[in-house]
């Protein structure tokens, strides 16, 4: 059975969440650069180079690309065979957050209260999601996941007579109305099916995915690439300002459901699409 | 799309020459205020209590910075969704407020208190908080610390680019641009 310490696991989700903030992933910057290239806007190419310069920016400082540095969030991945010593999991999580977000200048976006709202302090607590899974390994998958984005998403109970015409629609109004507000270009996460909770779940989960790869199976692959030519035909374009990358990417995965149900969640993503991991 | 270089805060009525879509280069001191700011703000208006700042003639950003390093001005510093401050917007408009820097919609009623009021509403590019943080000078406290990144600051601004989305005319950049791109 493989050991692994609290201190270690601070230590790795520190970093996680400073080179999350600091550098964006080089499917992201890939994806501006073939942007610039398809965009019939002048003024959204003029903003896709900004959004290069600024990546480039935040490496070479050591500086969060984005002020919004978000909710923590992970999805871990425990193999059932290791042990974890010296504390619980959660804790050596919050306990990374709150070290690297501090020792890496970042902002505290956390209220302790949705009603009374006091800040915490210290960007604790974070959203953990843990998977059983077989093996000793630990996977920590970690994102800064900002408000913004994060606000326009939306999740929908259809019934099974709206079809897939039915999910296609929910996903594109969910990116018109969401406009510039989330910051386009996008990498929208979609989840379909499962029941009220997995759906957004699969949604979240979609946008681990790296930018530029499609879906494994090739009927969602296939509806992938349908949707991110519907999409950038609504004109949005970078920032709203007008143009025909409005997303970057769309993903999408799907769940066993309910026979009454057809559960569609729509997680949008700013081009700020912080994800790192680590494996340990 | 004219550019223009101007000075804020807004001197000679500047800001009734800007329309919807033009290029905007701000330099001088602009206020900083996000949501938490926002509402105190206008409770202590409906109190009859005056405002911490002057707000005449003045640009609002709303941008919760990240904190400064060591030897830096200020953190990564973008652009938050502005429709967040729509419910204050329009009484600090009555207060004189002539300028606001965010990102996305504005609600109906804004932006016809943008027009009554001769205002002007501006997009800068949200995610581009280390870039826009180089157009940023100084900054200093100036009010409601206790709200921590959502305290008031007063910041000096160099040529910080921004777009005009809503003129005081009616303009409407978001849409007039998307307009010209939408296939479906
Ligand atoms: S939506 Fe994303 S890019 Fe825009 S301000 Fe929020 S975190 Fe930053």
């Amino acid at each position: 059975m493989k050991q692994i310490t609290y201190e270690k696991i601070v230590e790795e989700v520190a970093r996680l969440c400073q080179e999350a903030n600091y550098d964006l992933g080089q499917d992201v910057i890939q994806a501006f650069e073939d942007s610039v290239k398809t965009e019939t806007s002048e003024a959204g190419k003029s903003i896709l180079n900004q959004l290069i310069d600024n990546a480039n920016i935040a490496t070479a400082n050591r500086v969060p690309m984005c002020q919004d540095t978000g909710v923590s969030v992970f999805i871990v991945k425990l193999g059932q065979d290791c042990h974890i010593t010296g504390g619980s999991l959660q804790d050596a999580i919050n306990e990374g957050v709150r070290t690297g977000y501090e020792e890496g200048y970042l902002r505290y976006s956390i209220v302790d209260d949705p009603i009374n709202r006091k800040n915490t302090g210290d960007n604790t607590p974070s959203v953990i999601h843990v998977e059983l899974v077989e093996g000793e390994d630990l996977e920590i998958q970690m994102t800064a996941k900002g408000g913004g984005a994060e606000n326009m998403s939306a999740l929908k109970m259809l019934t099974p007579s709206d079809g897939l015409e039915g999910v296609k629609e929910f996903i594109l109004n969910t990116v018109r109305e969401a406009g510039p507000n989330a910051c386009p270009p996008l990498v929208v996460g979609v989840g379909i099916g499962g029941n009220f909770e997995s759906c957004a779940y699969l949604a979240k989960k979609s946008l681990f995915r790296p930018v530029g790869e499609r879906h494994v199976q090739p009927d969602i692959a296939a509806l992938e690439e349908e949707m991110i030519i519907e999409i950038n035909k609504l004109g949005i374009g970078p920032q709203g300002m007008g143009g025909t990358t409005t997303a970057l990417d769309i993903k999408i995965e799907t769940a066993p459901c309910h026979i009454a149900a057809l559960p569609v969640a729509v997680n949008l993503n700013c081009h700020a699409s912080r994800h790192k991991h680590v494996r340990l | 799309m004219a550019q223009h270089y101007i000075r804020v805060p807004f001197e000679d009525g500047v800001e009734l020459e800007l329309r919807a879509g033009d290029q905007v280069f701000l330099t001088g001191t602009i206020f900083t205020a996000r949501d938490a700011a926002h509402k105190r703000m206008v409770e202590q208006l409906e109190k009859g209590e005056a405002l911490p700042i002057d707000l005449t003639n003045q640009a609002i950003y709303y941008v919760g910075p990240t904190p400064a390093k060591p030897g830096a001005v200020i953190g990564s510093a973008g652009p938050t969704t502005s429709s967040r401050m729509d419910k204050y917007t329009p009484r600090l408009l009555q207060e004189g407020l002539k300028g606001m820097i965010g990102k996305g919609y504005r609600s109906k009623k804004v932006i016809d208190s943008i027009a009554e009021n001769n205002a002007v509403y501006f997009a800068a590019i949200g995610g581009s908080g280390a870039l826009l943080a180089q157009k940023i000078k100084s900054s200093e406290l100036i009010a409601y610390e206790d709200l921590g990144t959502e305290a008031i600051r007063k910041i000096e601004v160099e040529n910080f680019p921004c777009i005009v989305v809503n003129d005081h005319k009616g303009g409407d950049w978001y849409k007039e641009s998307q307009a010209n791109f939408k296939q479906s």
